[in-house]
């Protein structure tokens, strides 16, 4: 399957799916360290980020959460895309200093778990 | 800049403020007369943050006039705060690295009571929930809710991207508040900040019924607004200058009596305080006047801080407020807050203060709180326990 949605910030990567359903809060809801969502009753709560391909509708939270998913990067935690329904400042400014591809307008609800997905600026393959 | 001619950090503010523009349809940038920036505290930055502001330093320099939110401590007075010194040593870092940007170390949420001070109309890029408030709606300037690293590339570039609160038409108020309820203290007017953000989010309230309302009054106001809720704009009819404005359908809500009685005894948790802070958002001039008479030949008993910018501590000095707050042995708290420093690591679980906001992000940290007047704040220092 082929979606294409609008880069914020452009470039390419692979790797496994993991979906949420809300939204995500950075700072505070994700271990700047380890990488494991850690917000209390998130239904990802306890698994972690690194590595995969985040799909989630919007950000929420303390605009601080752009720093969190900059610490994720330099930690080698950080998901190696995220996908959004709307993108919002947190998330947008996050995935730009951390230059992690970021891609919104998507039908997010077509995507599930743990598949194999491909992020090519604007276009994501599932 | 976006192309890189400028170097490396005007190239990644660019990106960061057309992305933005891109995602709220903002049609051009428009250029901003002053910045606030939030994201100071290494709490929160960790070594990561303080990486990123490294990088932006090297080539990095402010355009306009950019102040700064306050910090994890007192830059001067850490370790009398009981900060150790891993954390002060990182602080510091982070203070030099947004130096070296050419960023007013100002240190505090009240830039509007430091000198940066826009005029109506005038487009800015605030951090900080309760400045921004603060600023749209008692200065008329024209501001969105901006994150630390959205501000500084604003300071960065001297541009933000048009769209949102700096257009008129986005700024008429969307619900309306008829206010039944008595408001006699500044307190008051942070209970009924409290109550309104819940329910109207990020809306726009605009506030009937309202007389008269003071510095303290708006200031306390903004806060509480922006922390229950997302708001970033209020209008109080007849006193606010944008009040006038209107066009849109509002949603009605009262706030009564039995309202500002419960939102105050909800801000109340079970304990005896250990700590006691005024000062969020930092004190005014006004406030510390009021605090010396309070103080004046008491002591307090109790760990006791008053949260001021330096500007107005100065203020305090030459008036000969400050000197009376410190013979009672009560603390000023610069640079920082109750808030921002890590009170609940020093020990401390029950704290009393007159800020709703302050209640609010204080019980995220886990930290019981007692709300109540600022006359009652000194009662609960200065008595024995």
């Amino acid at each position: 399957m082929r979606l294409r949605g609008r880069a914020i910030y452009d470039g390419r990567a692979e790797g496994l799916s993991l979906i949420s359903a809300s939204p995500m809060s950075f700072y505070g809801g994700v271990n700047p360290d380890t990488g494991e969502v850690t917000e209390r009753g998130h239904e990802l709560q306890g698994e972690s980020v690194k590595g995969r391909v985040l799909v989630f509708p919007y950000g929420k939270g303390s605009t601080v959460g752009s720093y969190v998913l900059y610490r994720l990067k330099k930690n080698g935690v950080a998901p190696c895309a995220i996908l959004n329904a709307k993108c919002e400042t947190i998330v947008a400014v996050g995935a730009i200093i951390s230059e992690i591809p970021c891609v919104d307008m998507l039908d997010i609800g077509r995507i599930k778990r743990d598949v194999d997905v491909k992020v090519d600026g604007r276009n994501v393959l599932v | 800049m976006l192309a890189g001619r400028d170097g490396h950090a005007s190239q990644k503010a660019m990106e960061i403020l057309v992305a933005l523009g891109r995602i709220y349809g903002a049609k051009r940038l428009v250029r901003v007369s002053s910045v606030q920036v939030s994201g100071v505290s290494y709490k929160n930055l960790g070594d990561a943050g303080l990486e990123f502001l490294d990088e932006l330093a090297k080539d990095g320099r402010s355009r306009v006039k950019t102040t700064l939110n306050p910090a994890g401590m007192s830059l001067t007075d850490w370790r009398t705060q009981g900060i150790d010194s891993h954390f002060a040593e990182k602080q510091l870092e982070v203070v030099d690295a947004y130096r070296r940007l050419g960023v007013e170390i100002s240190c505090t949420c009240t830039p509007y009571l430091a000198g940066n001070e826009p005029r109506f109309g005038e487009h800015i890029a605030w951090g900080e929930s309760s400045a921004v408030a603060y600023a749209n709606s008692v200065l008329g300037a024209r501001t969105n809710r901006e994150g630390g690293p959205s501000a500084l590339a604003a300071s960065l570039t001297g541009r933000t991207p048009l769209y949102g609160l700096h257009l008129p038409r986005n700024r008429v108020p969307t619900h309306t508040v008829d206010v039944e309820a008595q408001l006699r203290s500044s307190e008051d007017f942070s209970s009924m900040g409290y109550f309104v953000g819940k329910s109207v989010k990020d809306g726009i309230p605009r506030f009937r019924g309202i007389r008269k309302a003071g510095l303290e009054d708006l200031k306390t106001l903004s806060a509480a607004l922006a922390s229950s809720g997302g708001v970033a704009m209020f209008h109080i009819a007849g006193l606010t200058p944008e009040s006038a404005l209107g066009g849109k359908k509002t949603e009605e809500l009262t706030f009564t009596p039995r309202d500002l009685a419960e939102t105050e005894a909800n801000l109340n948790d079970r304990g005896t305080p250990d700590f006691v802070s005024v000062g969020c958002p930092h004190c005014s001039l006004g406030e510390l006047k009021t605090l010396a008479r309070l103080l004046k030949g008491r002591k307090v008993r109790k760990e006791f801080w008053v949260c001021c910018s330096r500007e107005v501590k100065r203020k305090g000095d030459a008036a000969g407020y400050s000197r009376l707050i410190l013979g009672s042995g009560a603390k000023f708290a610069t640079d920082t807050c109750m808030v921002v420093a890590p009170i609940e690591e020093m020990g401390y679980k029950v704290v009393a203060t007159n800020s709703a906001k302050a209640c609010h992000y204080m019980r995220n940290s886990g930290l019981r709180v007692r709300f109540m007047p600022l006359e009652k704040c000194v009662e609960e220092a200065t008595r024995s326990r």
